[in-house]
C-alpha cells in the first residue's frame, strides 16, 4: 500500500536536495552527512515507537525523559560493570520498564494517556535531576564511546543498526498479524475487539516497544560523548511527534507508515542546517519547521473532507 | 405567543384563526426517504388541545422519523406542518421550539456537571454571551416551573446525581419554561418503575390541563390505554389508522402494527436439524441486564430471537460472546461446558459475532476489504507468523465472489463501499473464521434490497451446511420468514419460544409487548 504522503515527502526532499546540490554542494560533504545523520539518529529511533504509540491513537509525551534516564543508566551501568553489553541491556531495560509504567496506566486503569505521559515526563525528570544532582557522569570506561570502535567506523554500525530496525519494524506493520492489531486497535478499538483481539494487550505493548527503542536511542547516543549529560532529551517528544505527524500519521490513530515517518525525520532534520548552508539565519529554521507541519496537517484535513464527501455520496447514491 | 402576533392572524387569516382553537398540530401527507429507502409515505397526524395522543409502531415502523421531522431534526421531502394554524415553510430545530414544539427522549439530553437550576437557563436564556448571570433569579424560575408540575426537586442538584425520572422530570421543566405547547414524549417509561410512571402520568395529567397537546410514543400498550386520548398506529411508514382510545381493544392495535402481508421472498427451505450446537443456560448478566436466559440452538438451523429495542437482545448476543462476560449460569458447546470471558475465546470456540451499528463494531473503515476479511482469522492466511498477502488477497477475493461484494478491488477501503456492501464484509470476516455458531445481530438492517436477499440465501445455504445460526432481527417478516424456532425477548429473558409452524406476526409482537 503506497501512500501519497510518503511520495510527496519524497519529492520534497529531492527538490530540496537539488536546491542544495546547485546552490551549495558542501551540504553533501561527508562530514556533513555524517554528522546531519548522527545528529537525527535518536529522533528517527525515538520516532519509531512514537508512530507506533500514535497508531493506537495515543501519544507519548514522556520519550524525553526516558531518553535522559536510560542515558545515565547506560553510563552508569557502563562504570559499574565495565561491559558495553551489560551497559545495553540496562539502557534497553529501563526504557522498557519505564514504558511499561506508562502503557500499564494507559492500557489497564484506561488514564487518558497524555495525561499519563506528562506526569511521567516532569516525574521522571525531576527524580534524573534529584538522583543525579546535576551531575554528569564522566570518566566512562574507553570500551564505552565508540563501542570501543575506531570513531570513522561508528556511523556506519549505527546506520546498520537504525537501518535493520527500521526494516523489521516495517516488516512487523506490515506482514505480521500483531502490526494489523495496532492498526486495527487504533482505527476501531470496539470492531477490533469484536475481532478477538486483546486491545488493552496491544496499547500496553506499544507502550513497552517506543520505551524499549526511547533506550536503544540513548544508548546509541550516548557513547558519542565522553560525558553523558543528565539533561539531555529535552523537547525530544516534539521533534518526534512532528516528524511523525509530517510523515503522514494520523493523530487519531489508525493510519501512517513508519516509512513516512522516516521522510519526516529526514525532511525536519534536513532543513536546519539546509537554511545555515543557504545563508539563512538559523532563526528561522524552527518557524519553517512550523511552517512543514502545518501544512502536512492542512493537506490531511483537505483530504480527509474530501473523502468524507466523496464517501458520503457513494452511500446516497447506492 | 406575542399578542401582536395573534391579533395580524386573527385580523388577516379568518380561515386560520378557527383551526387555533382546534389543532396544535396538523402534520400533512409526510413523505422521507433516507438513501432511497422510504421511511415515511405521506403519514398524516393532528394533536389537539389538552390532548395526549400516542403514536405506536413496530421498530423501524416510522415514529422516530416522524418526529424528527415534526422538531426539524430532519427535513421532510414533501408534505406540510400546519401549527397554530400557520403552515410552517422552513422547519428546523430553531423554528418548532420558537412555534412551541419540544421533545423529550429517552435519553435526556442534560449536562451532567451542571445543577438543576442551570441546566433549565441553559435552555432558556438569551441574549448577550457578556450578559450578567443572576444565579437567584435562576434558582427562583428553576424553582417555580418544578413546582408547576408538581416535583419537588432541588435546583442546586447537580443534575448528574438525579434518577433517570429526575431528569426526565427537568427535561419537562425545561418544556414547560419554553412555555411548549406540544409536548413529544419517546418512550419515557422505558427505564421507569412503576411508582415513577404514576408520577410521570400525574405531571401528564396537570400539563394536559392547562391545554398542552402531548405526543406519546410508547410500546406499553396497557399505559396507552391508561393516558391516551388518540391512538395513531405507524406501520412500514404509512399511517394505518387514528382511533380513539375507546373504539380500540388492545388486540387491535396489535393486529394494525402487524397487519401486513408476509411476501414469499424467503429463501427459506427445509433442513434437517442436527445436535445441540450451543446451549445456554441460566445465562445472567446484571450489568447488561441479561436475566436467567435459557437457550439451545442446533446444527442446520435459525433461531430467531425477536424483541423491542431495548429488550436485551444485543446484550444476549454480546454475552455470549464474551464481550461482556456473564457473571452467572453455563454455556455448553457441542455437549461441552466451556467459559467464555473475551471475544477471543468466543472464537476459538467456533462462535462468530456480526454486529448491529456495522460502522461502530463491525469493519474497520479506513482498512482494505482484504484486511477486513482477514482480521480474525489471521493465523489462516499467515505462513510462520507473516501474513501472506497473496493468500490473503485470494481468500478475500473469493470470499467478495461468494458473497457477491461489490467493490472496485479487494485492496479498496471498506469506508467507499455502500452499506449493503460493508455489511457483507462484516460476514466475511466471520465466514473465514469458519465458525459453527454465527450470531447475526440486525442482519439486514439498512440494507437495499438486493442485498437483503443476497444475504438471506447466504443464511440458508450456510444453515444446509450445518451451521447453527441465532439471528437477531426487528423485522418481523424477516423473522418470520427465516427462522426455525422464534426466541421472544423481554425486559431481559426470553419470554416464550414459538416453534415456526405456529408463528404468526400477531402472536410474536404480543408476546413482545409482554401480553
Amino acid at each position: 500500500m503506497i501512500h501519497r504522503r510518503e511520495i510527496s515527502l519524497l519529492i520534497v526532499i529531492i527538490a530540496l536536495g537539488l536546491v542544495l546540490a546547485a546552490m551549495t554542494p558542501g551540504y553533501f560533504a561527508r562530514e556533513n552527512l555524517s554528522d546531519l545523520f548522527l545528529g537525527n539518529m535518536p529522533v528517527l529511533i525515538v520516532a519509531i515507537g512514537t508512530t507506533l504509540v500514535i497508531l493506537t491513537g495515543h501519544i507519548d509525551i514522556s520519550v524525553g525523559s526516558i531518553f535522559a534516564i536510560c542515558g545515565v543508566v547506560a553510563g552508569i551501568a557502563a562504570k559499574a560493570t565495565g561491559s558495553v553489553t551489560l551497559a545495553a541491556l540496562a539502557a534497553c531495560a529501563a526504557g522498557g520498564l519505564l514504558g511499561a509504567l506508562n502503557g500499564s496506566f494507559v492500557a489497564y486503569l484506561r488514564m487518558p494517556s497524555i495525561v499519563v505521559t506528562l506526569a511521567t515526563m516532569v516525574g521522571l525528570r525531576d527524580a534524573l535531576r534529584w538522583a543525579t544532582e546535576g551531575a554528569w557522569v564522566q570518566n566512562l570506561p574507553p570500551a564505552f564511546q565508540w563501542f570501543g570502535l575506531p570513531q570513522a567506523w561508528y556511523p556506519f554500525l549505527a546506520c546498520a543498526i537504525v537501518g535493520a530496525l527500521l526494516v523489521a519494524m516495517s516488516w512487523v506493520m506490515t506482514r505480521v498479524a500483531a502490526g494489523r492489531a495496532v492498526y486495527a486497535t487504533g482505527s476501531n478499538e470496539n470492531a477490533a475487539r469484536l475481532a478477538g483481539l486483546d486491545t488493552r494487550r496491544v496499547t500496553f505493548t506499544v507502550f513497552v516497544v517506543a520505551g524499549l527503542l526511547t533506550g536503544l536511542a540513548a544508548l546509541l547516543n550516548s557513547v558519542r560523548f565522553n560525558q553523558i549529560p543528565s539533561n539531555a532529551g529535552l523537547g525530544l517528544e516534539m521533534k518526534v511527534i512532528a516528524a511523525a505527524v509530517v510523515g503522514g500519521t494520523a493523530i487519531r490513530g489508525g493510519s501512517g507508515s513508519l516509512a513516512g515517518t522516516l521522510l519526516g525525520v529526514i525532511l525536519l532534520g534536513a532543513i536546519g542546517p539546509a537554511l545555515t548552508f543557504l545563508g539563512v539565519s538559523a532563526y528561522w529554521e524552527r518557524a519553517l519547521q512550523g511552517a512543514i507541519i502545518l501544512a502536512a496537517v492542512a493537506v490531511d484535513a483537505v483530504r480527509e473532507r474530501r473523502a468524507t464527501h466523496s464517501a458520503v455520496a457513494a452511500t446516497s447514491a447506492a | 405567543m406575542p399578542v401582536g402576533d395573534w391579533m395580524l392572524r386573527l385580523c388577516y387569516h379568518p380561515a386560520a384563526s378557527r383551526h387555533v382553537t382546534a389543532l396544535l398540530l396538523d402534520a400533512r401527507h409526510i413523505s422521507k426517504a433516507f438513501a432511497g429507502l422510504r421511511a415515511l409515505d405521506r403519514v398524516s397526524f393532528d394533536l389537539r388541545r389538552g390532548e395526549v395522543h400516542a403514536l405506536v409502531g413496530e421498530n423501524g415502523a416510522g415514529k422516530s422519523t416522524l418526529i424528527k421531522i415534526m422538531t426539524g431534526a430532519e427535513q421532510a421531502d414533501a408534505g406540510t406542518l400546519v401549527i397554530d394554524g400557520v403552515p410552517l415553510t422552513h422547519i428546523d430545530p430553531h423554528t418548532t421550539r420558537e412555534r412551541g414544539i419540544a421533545a423529550i427522549y429517552q435519553q435526556p439530553a442534560l449536562f451532567p456537571d451542571l445543577t438543576v437550576a442551570e441546566n433549565i437557563a441553559l435552555s432558556l436564556e438569551r441574549g448577550s454571551v457578556w450578559r450578567r448571570i443572576d444565579r437567584g433569579a435562576r434558582r427562583r424560575r428553576a424553582s417555580e416551573l418544578l413546582e408547576r408540575i408538581g416535583v419537588a426537586l432541588e435546583p442546586d442538584r447537580l443534575v448528574g446525581e438525579l434518577t433517570m425520572p429526575e431528569q426526565q422530570v427537568v427535561e419537562i421543566a425545561k418544556a414547560i419554561g419554553a412555555s411548549a405547547r406540544i409536548v413529544i414524549m419517546d418512550e419515557p417509561t422505558a427505564s421507569l418503575s412503576d411508582r415513577e410512571v404514576t408520577r410521570l402520568f400525574a405531571v401528564i395529567a396537570r400539563l394536559r390541563g392547562e391545554g398542552v397537546g402531548i405526543i406519546y410514543i410508547s410500546h406499553r400498550l396497557e399505559e396507552i390505554s391508561a393516558i391516551a386520548d388518540r391512538i395513531t398506529v405507524l406501520r412500514d411508514g404509512q399511517t394505518v389508522a387514528t382511533r380513539d382510545r375507546g373504539d380500540v381493544t388492545r388486540t387491535d392495535v396489535i393486529r394494525m402494527m402487524v397487519g401486513r402481508e408476509l411476501d414469499a421472498v424467503f429463501p427459506k427451505r427445509e433442513v434437517p436439524i442436527g445436535d445441540t450446537a450451543l446451549a445456554v443456560t441460566n445465562l445472567s448478566n446484571a450489568r447488561a441486564g441479561v436475566r436467567r436466559v435459557s437457550l439451545a440452538v442446533r446444527r442446520g438451523e435459525i433461531l430467531g430471537i425477536a424483541g423491542l429495542v431495548g429488550s436485551g437482545r444485543t446484550q444476549l448476543a454480546e454475552t455470549i460472546f464474551g464481550l461482556t462476560p456473564a457473571e452467572d449460569g453455563t454455556i455448553t458447546i457441542g455437549g461441552a461446558s466451556v467459559r467464555i470471558r473475551t471475544p477471543a475465546d468466543a472464537i476459538r470456540l467456533g462462535i462468530g459475532y456480526v454486529p448491529e451499528d456495522r460502522r461502530q463494531h463491525g469493519v474497520v473503515l479506513e482498512m482494505s476489504v482484504a484486511a477486513n476479511t482477514s482480521v480474525a482469522s489471521l493465523p489462516s492466511v499467515s505462513r510462520r507468523g507473516l501474513i501472506h498477502r497473496g493468500e490473503e488477497r485470494a481468500r478475500a477475493e473469493s470470499y467478495a465472489k461468494d458473497l457477491r461484494i461489490k467493490t472496485a478491488s479487494v485492496a479498496a477501503e471498506v469506508g467507499s463501499l455502500s452499506g449493503g456492501n460493508q455489511q457483507k464484509v462484516a460476514l466475511a470476516r466471520w465466514l473465514a473464521t469458519n465458525p459453527s455458531i454465527l450470531i447475526l445481530d440486525e442482519p439486514t438492517q439498512g440494507v437495499d434490497v438486493g442485498s437483503k436477499a443476497e444475504i438471506h440465501r447466504l443464511m440458508q445455504e450456510l444453515a444446509e451446511r450445518g451451521m447453527a445460526i441465532i439471528m437477531i432481527s426487528s423485522e418481523l417478516p424477516e423473522i418470520l420468514g427465516m427462522s426455525d424456532r422464534i426466541a421472544v425477548m423481554v425486559a431481559g429473558t426470553i419470554a416464550t419460544t414459538i416453534p415456526r409452524a405456529s408463528a404468526n406476526a400477531d402472536n410474536v409482537m404480543a408476546a413482545a409487548l409482554g401480553h
